[in-house]
């Protein structure tokens, strides 16, 4: 374990099979199950990467080490982006959320009973050892955007509201900095389910960048067993702009059903202009679900997600 | 008096304070670490275990084997027959694997640290066997006929009006909040052991016999129990595998069960399939009841889930069959799971009921009017007291059952549709073998006894017992307790604790009174009581049950598949209750327990390696605070004079029997869907029309 104060010192620790810690509310768990056994832990906490700002041309710049309990109760978060503080406050605990951060949760690992298993097969930990969830436990894994090597869910609720909010991701490395609009963040299992997401080794995330979006109106929600702490079974991120009963634009984002917090934007487009109905929200949760594949135990997912984003759209319009 | 009046628990302070010591929180001077390493086959031969790179680990001091850790004695060899325990086979005793998990070998080592790592890098090698984890089936095993009365096939096939379904419950784990743990130390020839127990007593006639010392040489304590729920019943194979490696290396050891192992080496309630065939005449009067079921169990093993427990004398019904079978498999040894037996029987035929109520057009609350039995039909003797026609009528009327209007998705509020159901229930009153000792001062008292307190309010009902039988406020009275050293008490299970502790503390405490008037000296005065058990008489002239009966309103709201309990009302006719605040916490703890089995809780095994898969409390999912339903709990605390001269029965498991078959009761009113494999679920819900 190394600890850092400052941004070289950090970007300099960092070699090929180190990582960053955080709030560690991910990664510590996997090293103490030998799924992640980094051979050096360059732990961030100390650098100045937890204000929430307000960025020059409106928008919200959020530090990469703001906690999710920071996040999900700041006023500017609660009042124009009410989308990403329901997100937030319905996953995990209170306690994981005093300790989990914002950059930290963007690359939270997913919940695969097989992927967490050390001594199990499995494409993502090990690639190429095979994917035995494919064939046994799948009901918590993904219905859209798998792979024949790959049905892991990315497990998120954060990261479902910041894609319906068009969120960007300031990332630093020693040589130069960038910034990644969060659609071209993640990357889809296919033949490389290892690599999860366009950060390249030794690019530290620095701030969430959320836009501005005055007129906008936005609301998250997630359907689960029981009530509290528990992954998504399917989750919906709303954000609508209305003009009168019509909606002028909108931005639709699904968790719990798909291998990356998954955009739906050709249903986006089927309502942009619509009437405000019932039957236009079932009629483009239709459509966003209409590449669905059920895996052997999954299948009620695909129905689960069409309500759930039928009802997140006639709530956040109501 | 004392007894009957809600007094908060005795030692709460010390438990909100975190004064008192669980068995895990003992550290003793020299104390080793050990952490067991489970295999990861289902079934097979351990053909090598190399503990080269785990003794390289700095701290590590021992790596223990098959090959390496001695005998210990197995329970059903010659020298191990008494006592109770459900996993037969010593663990390091051979090097077959019987389950996923089961243990292969042991680390020992200076910190907890060290000796997780070095269990982390044993490399076993195995050779496989077949595994055998097929879907259990409802005629399976060689059957056995527990109960039969008159002629049911005849009457089944006479009769116009019957159900024949059959009925599924998943394996469940108990997960207590407290870790299974034992810390073991020597002195010369003598072992203590700090245990997470229900069961001192037992727990060190078995432990005597598994080591090969004498009965004195053994002392098992548990102070305080972080719950059980029948889990700890019975010793586990980490309590042998400290003792051995403590005497061996002649330091103190502990060993803590992880979570993740509590889902393999601890036990965990069986999964069940039953068939129940039920007839009935038109006014509703049962004709015939046939109950049939298969649990599964260990390979080595023979734990039988008795879902038949309720079942002979529940219902009024002159012909009756009651059959059962073992299915075994790779999996580890089944136990007791709070209210064994009658709590996945009476999901089956009070389920059954409710299917036989709608095949009738019937009121399922008349239904169960009509069959309430006037005696033990099964023994055919009388109950000792029964009011379950009371708690069904009280019941409904705290709950507005008569506002229930019978058709599906009838009834609405606040856009959701309701879903009111009800079942009754029902579990076994009895006593086990208990003495006491009191020694009384001037002014105070102290009880000893080596029962437990596993969390239900023991320490706190003996001081009001006490205090009422001496004349001495609940204050001046100490009460010791969870120490086989202490004059033997019963088991803290089968919600016979309070009934067994009755009779010898009043008699130990009139006996000291008796002393201290007779004795010249005004030094303490020490009476001895002691009571007989009552439970597993051949050929008892009573029967002995609490009963009861639970009304649970669900909320459905198809547009989302939202499915909640919110409101339960339970009435429960448990004889006397010595203390209505710990009873209603008890019954209370049920229904939550109901509510996570009825709708959440169920271990997945894994369907090539028969590990259990969802082996944390993220993936396992149990009932949360925010899945509370609002709850109503009545006692009609009419004393069982039977049984104990207070007329106490046991409250810790009847409140758990009949809420699944109850919520899925009031699942059925409000979506139409008949679930009849637990937990409900999503999936099965989301059929159902929007």
């Amino acid at each position: 374990m190394t600890r850092v104060d400052d941004f070289d010192a950090a970007l300099h620790a960092h070699t090929a099979s180190a990582h960053y810690c955080a709030g560690g509310t991910t990664l510590i768990d996997l090293m103490r199950q030998d799924v992640e056994r980094p051979e050096r832990v360059v732990a961030i906490n100390r650098l100045p990467l937890t204000a929430i700002d307000d960025a020059p041309d409106g928008g919200l710049v959020i530090g990469a080490l703001a906690t999710n309990s920071d996040v999900a109760n700041d006023p500017r978060v609660r009042a124009e982006y009410r989308v990403l503080s329901e997100a937030i406050l319905s996953g995990a605990t209170t306690q994981i959320r005093n300790m989990a951060t914002t950059g930290g949760n963007l690359l939270q690992r997913t919940r695969c009973i097989y992927f967490r298993d050390s001594h199990s097969a499995c494409n993502k930990r090990d690639p190429g050892s095979g994917c035995p969830a494919i064939t046994s436990y799948n009901r918590n894994l993904a219905v859209l955007g798998t792979s024949e090597h790959c049905i892991a869910t990315n497990p998120s609720d954060q990261n479902v509201a910041l894609m319906a909010l068009g969120a960007t991701i300031d990332v630093r490395s020693v040589s130069a900095s960038r910034t990644i609009l969060i659609d071209q963040f993640y990357h889809l299992p296919g033949d490389t389910p290892q690599r999860e997401t366009s950060l390249e080794p030794g690019e530290l995330i620095v701030a969430v960048t959320l836009p501005s979006m005055p007129g906008w109106r936005s609301h998250y929600l997630k359907l689960r067993d029981r009530q509290s702490y528990e992954f998504a079974l399917a989750s919906a991120a709303v954000a609508v702009r209305l003009n009168g009963a019509t909606i002028a634009d909108v931005r639709i984002a699904l968790g719990g059903v798909g291998t990356i917090p998954w955009r739906a934007p050709e249903a986006e487009a089927a309502l942009r202009g619509k009437a405000v109905s019932r039957e236009a929200f079932r009629a483009a949760a239709e459509i966003a679900l209409r590449d669905a594949r059920p895996q052997s135990e999954n299948g009620f997912k695909i129905e689960l997600a069409k309500r759930c984003l039928t009802q997140a759209l006639i709530e956040v319009t109501a | 008096m004392s007894v009957g009046t809600p007094i908060d628990r005795i030692e709460g302070r010390l438990k909100v304070t975190g004064a008192a010591a669980y068995a895990s929180d003992r550290i003793l001077e020299n104390m080793l670490y050990g952490v067991p390493v489970g295999s990861t086959i289902a079934a097979g031969r351990v053909l090598e275990v190399d503990a080269d790179a785990a003794l390289a680990v700095p701290g590590v001091v021992a790596v223990y084997d098959h090959t390496n850790f001695g005998t210990l004695h197995s329970h059903g060899s010659s020298s191990l027959r008494t006592g109770i325990v459900d996993e037969h086979r010593a663990p390091l005793s051979g090097d077959d694997v019987q389950y996923y998990g089961h243990y292969v070998a042991l680390v020992v080592a200076r910190t907890l640290e060290s000796a997780t790592e070095g269990a982390a890098l044993v490399r076993v090698t195995y050779a496989p066997d077949a595994v055998h984890n097929a879907p259990i089936r409802s005629d399976e095993g060689g059957r056995s006929v527990g109960s039969h009365r008159g002629n049911p096939d005849a009457a089944f096939a006479a009769s116009a009006i019957k159900v024949d379904q059959t009925y599924r419950t998943p394996v469940e784990t108990h997960n207590p909040i407290e870790l299974h743990a034992t810390v073991a130390a020597w002195e010369g020839d003598t072992v203590t052991l700090y245990e997470t127990s229900q069961a001192v007593v037992n727990h060190k006639l078995v432990l005597a016999q598994m080591l090969g010392v004498s009965l004195d040489n053994v002392r098992v304590i548990t102070r305080y129990l972080g719950s059980g729920f029948g889990g700890k019943l019975w010793p586990w194979p980490q309590s042998p595998l400290a003792a051995e490696a403590a005497r061996r290396l002649g330091q103190p050891v502990k060993i803590v069960v992880t979570r993740e192992q509590m889902f393999m080496n601890v036990g965990h309630r069986p999964q069940t399939v039953q068939r129940v065939r039920l007839s009935a005449e038109p006014d509703g009067r049962l004709a015939s009841l046939q109950h049939d079921y298969t649990n599964h169990t260990n390979m080595l093993d023979d734990y039988d889930e008795n879902c038949g427990e309720a079942t002979t004398y529940f219902y009024s019904v002159p012909n009756l069959r009651l059959t059962s079978g073992l299915a075994k498999r790779n999996v580890g040894s089944p136990t007791s799971m709070r209210g064994p037996g009658a709590v996945p029987g009476l999901f089956a035929t009070e389920s059954a009921l409710d299917e036989l109520a709608v095949a009738l057009n019937m009121d399922p609350l008349a239904l169960r009017l009509r069959n309430v039995p006037q005696r033990d039909e099964g023994l055919d003797i009388p109950f000792t007291s029964c009011h379950v026609a009371e708690c069904y009528e009280l019941g409904a009327k705290k709950f507005g059952w008569e506002q229930r209007t019978a058709a599906v998705g009838s009834m609405r509020r606040d856009g959701m549709i309701l879903g009111w159901g009800m079942a009754g229930c029902s579990w076994i009153a009895d006593r086990l073998d208990c003495e006491v000792r009191v020694e009384l001062h001037d002014g105070s008292a102290h009880v000893f006894c080596a029962t437990q307190d596993i969390g239900t309010g023991t320490y706190t009902m003996l001081a009001q017992i006490a205090s009422d039988a001496l004349g001495i406020a609940v204050r001046h009275i100490t009460v010791s307790l969870g120490d086989s050293s202490l004059p033997p008490g019963p088991m803290s299970g089968g919600s016979m604790a309070t009934a067994s502790v009755i009779p010898a503390t009043i008699d130990a405490c009139k006996d000291a009174l008796h002393k201290r008037e007779s004795a010249a000296s005004q030094e303490a005065a020490v009476g001895y009581g002691r009571s007989n058990r009552t439970f597993g008489q051949d050929k008892p002239e009573k029967s002995s049950h609490s009963f009861g009966a639970h009304f649970i309103e669900v909320t459905w709201q198809p547009e989302i598949a939202r499915l909640r309990v919110r409101r339960v009302v339970s009435v429960i006719d448990g004889g006397k209750i010595i203390n209505p605040k710990t009873a209603r916490n008890q019954i209370e703890g049920a229904i939550v327990f109901g509510v996570g089995m009825a709708l959440f809780e169920e271990t997945r095994y894994d369907l090539q390696t028969a590990a259990p898969l969802n082996r944390n409390f993220a993936d396992y999912v149990v009932a949360s605070n925010a899945d509370h339903p609002a709850m109503d709990v009545t006692f009609l605390d009419y004393p069982d004079y039977d049984l104990n001269p207070l007329g106490a029965r046991g409250v810790g498991e009847i409140g758990l029997a009949g809420i699944a078959p109850a919520i899925t009761s009031a699942v059925y009113h409000a979506t139409g869907v008949r679930v009849r494999d637990l937990p409900v679920s999503i999936e099965a819900l989301i059929a159902s029309a929007q």
